[in-house]
């Protein structure tokens, strides 16, 4: 059976004026449907760049794909035409954001905005709005508003037929997000890239979203990448979590493995840096040192100057990926050893 | 959005006002006895004064300013003290001149220079944009009046495709008064003709007024659409597949637009109270020759009742920007 998306080995370098950044440098993931990654990792360790590559929307130059694939149903997307990717985007890979106040075009109608997503995503696949394939222009607008406000009320959103008529200043924070969801799943697609949707919400809300976001993958039978920094949501909604450092995945395999039994020393550094009422006053844990400069990388390991069981060979050569466990997989020589022994 | 509307309006009559108090006051305080002026060199004092008492010059500056202003009311703006003709009359001749001029050279601006904004900002860093760079730098730099006379020189003289001046050939009857607009005019009338050659006429003096605001409105419009362009809201577009066109022409075109309204008001504005070089280049038989004549005269009138009519349509101007503001862009509808 073909993933759904299997990146393999992608290599992604940044041209910038102080020179090239190494920005991925060797991310394999396999999502099948039904699965919810979590992509977790800190502030600029390529999380976000992972995300956009799938949809081939990093503007190149200055991006640089110098090794690797990006298969989608099978096929590399980084071989495809612009054209080509034209017809990806929005109808089997879809997209949201961080932030909804800023995501909603405002000076449209979120009707509107929601409608040409449909027919966009209808141009060469009618049947998702319903109508036969000759189907007249008129005919295709009634039906994209159909569907709209079919969706607006699938994600939760009361009144939805008058409500297609509001501008997005007229909705609260959720409300958007829940739009921006309606509108990035409008087209059907069978892969959802969600790059941290719920950073920007009120507590409260963040939960209504997942819940919202867990609902629709079981209802369409999508594949999920969540892409986030908060372990707390990856506890909540993913089926499967890979940890990235600057560029690198360095532990990745189901949830309950990795967030139960972590064996790189980043994984359990950033568990251990994770507040909750039982960690004692004083006790937290953060980690000592900053991430490594992308244009000058150390050759070896890109942890290695952090990490607590660093060995000489770390220094020498990046890490292999190894499988530990059945789809568990960690880069660290050390770790593995230590847990065999 | 009507009563936003009526409450700019009803903020006209004040601004109105004041400006006649001050254009009043200035045109008084100013040196020199413009009585003297109109009534000649070998006029005795006796003269002058009967002139004064005639025109009503020698009554107290308050009183002048009340019965100006009780004319205003009945349309009646007053009379040259040089010509002795109503300054409305003269203003309905040469008024329709100006306006057809700076109407044309702002369609010309607008129908240009925002999709050609557009288009520098979509292909920044490449020919397009160098292009629209060079030739708007010097547009902006080359003084009008001078660029009229090098237009003249290639189009008129060289070329001979177009009329050296003018605004329609003497020999011939302009179309019938409607708007005063030749080329409107000659349209109700079915008069095809006339309004090519109406048309011919404008050409120069619309493209030679146009060109300075036509680069500002395109550098402005490309540095709002860059900006535009790093929206999020870009960004999702395109991530859920909208086409490249559908994001500029659409999306990205309502946004990026507001900007450049401010600088059409304003440059409508700039336009209307800076045509005498043009005019006098072209020879148009505007209102900038009118005012500016009168300014030379002392003639107070015509020069108070110029200034009013051009604030008045430079208000106007800027409640229409105002209500484009609000059709663009809903936030400011529903406040």
């Amino acid at each position: 059976m073909t993933a759904l998306l299997d990146i393999r080995n992608l290599h992604l370098s940044m041209h910038s004026f102080d020179g090239e950044a190494r920005v991925l440098a060797g991310i394999s993931l396999t999502v099948q449907r039904g699965e919810i990654w979590g992509l977790v990792g800190e502030t600029g360790c390529g999380k976000s760049v992972t995300g956009l590559s799938v949809s081939r929307l990093l503007r190149s130059p200055p991006a640089e794909y110098t090794q690797g694939q990006i298969l989608f149903e099978g096929t590399d997307v980084l071989t495809r035409t612009e054209a080509q990717m034209l017809t990806l985007r929005g109808r089997h890979i879809g997209m949201i954001f961080q932030d909804p106040t800023t995501n909603l075009n405002p000076s449209f109608r979120i009707g509107t905005q929601l409608i040409d997503v449909a027919l966009a995503a209808a141009r060469h696949d009618s049947a998702i709005l319903g109508v036969p394939t000759g189907a007249g222009r008129s005919a295709r607008r009634v039906a994209a508003r159909r569907l709209a406000v079919s969706m607006l009320e699938q994600v939760g959103i009361p009144d939805a037929e008058a409500r297609l008529d509001d501008y997005p200043h007229q909705f609260s924070g959720g409300m958007r997000q829940r739009v921006l969801v309606a509108m990035a799943l409008i087209g059907r697609p069978g892969l959802l890239i969600a790059d941290e949707p719920t950073t920007a919400l009120d507590v409260s809300v963040q939960a209504q979203i997942l819940a919202l976001l867990k609902s629709m993958v079981a209802a369409y039978d999508m594949g999920v990448v969540l892409i986030t920094h908060n372990l707390g949501v990856v506890s909540q909604v993913c089926t499967h979590v890979a940890v990235m450092y600057a560029g690198t995945i360095v532990e990745s395999g189901p949830r309950e493995t990795v967030l139960d039994q972590p064996l790189h020393p980043y994984t359990q550094a950033l568990l251990r840096a994770i507040p909750s009422r039982d960690v004692a006053r004083g006790a937290l844990q953060g980690l000592p040192g900053s991430v490594p400069d992308l244009i000058n990388a150390p050759p070896g390991c890109r942890f290695a100057p952090r990490c607590p069981l660093v060995r000489p060979e770390c220094l020498a050569a990046a890490p292999t990926s190894r499988q530990i466990a059945p789809q568990h997989h960690v880069a660290c020589p050390v770790v593995s050893e230590a847990r065999h022994a | 959005m009507l009563r936003f509307v009526l409450r700019r309006i009803f903020l006209i009559l004040p601004v109105l006002i004041g400006l006649t108090v001050i254009m009043f006051v200035i045109a008084r305080v100013l040196p020199g006895d413009p009585v003297a002026l109109a009534a000649g060199p070998n006029a005795t004092r006796d003269e002058i004064a009967r002139y004064a008492q005639e025109f009503g010059l020698d009554r107290p500056i308050w009183v002048q300013y009340w019965s100006y202003l009780t004319g205003l009311m009945q349309g009646d703006f007053g009379v040259s003290i040089f010509t002795r003709r109503p300054v409305a009359t003269d203003l309905a001749t040469y008024l329709p001149a100006t306006l057809e001029l700076v109407f044309a050279a702002m369609m010309l601006a607008i129908a240009i220079g925002i999709p050609a904004g557009l288009m520098a900002a979509v292909w920044r860093n490449r020919w397009p944009d160098y292009t629209s760079n060079v030739l708007s730098v010097a547009a902006i730099s080359m003084p009008r009046f001078f660029l009229g006379l090098l237009l003249q020189l290639c189009f008129a003289m060289w070329l001979m495709w177009l009329p050296l001046g003018g605004r329609f050939p003497i020999i011939y009857e302009p179309p019938p008064f409607v708007t005063g607009f030749y080329t409107l005019d000659a349209l109700f009338a079915g008069d095809w003709e006339s309004f090519v050659v109406a048309c011919r006429y404008l050409a120069l003096p619309a493209i030679a007024m146009s060109l300075s605001p036509l680069a500002t409105i395109l550098r402005m419009m490309r540095a709002s659409t860059i900006e535009v362009l790093h929206q999020d809201y870009v960004t999702t577009a395109r991530a859920l597949g909208l086409s490249p066109r559908l994001i500029v022409f659409k999306y990205v075109l309502r946004n990026a637009i507001s900007s450049s309204l401010t600088v059409i008001g304003l440059y409508f504005g700039w336009l209307l109270g800076g045509t005498v070089l043009v005019e006098t280049v072209f020879d148009w038989p505007g209102i900038g020759l009118y005012a500016t004549s009168a300014i030379v005269a002392q003639d107070f009138m015509p020069v108070v009742s110029v200034a009013l009519v051009i604030g008045f349509l430079f208000i106007c101007a800027n409640i229409v920007i105002d209500v484009l503001y609000g059709l663009i862009n809903p936030k400011v509808r529903y406040q």
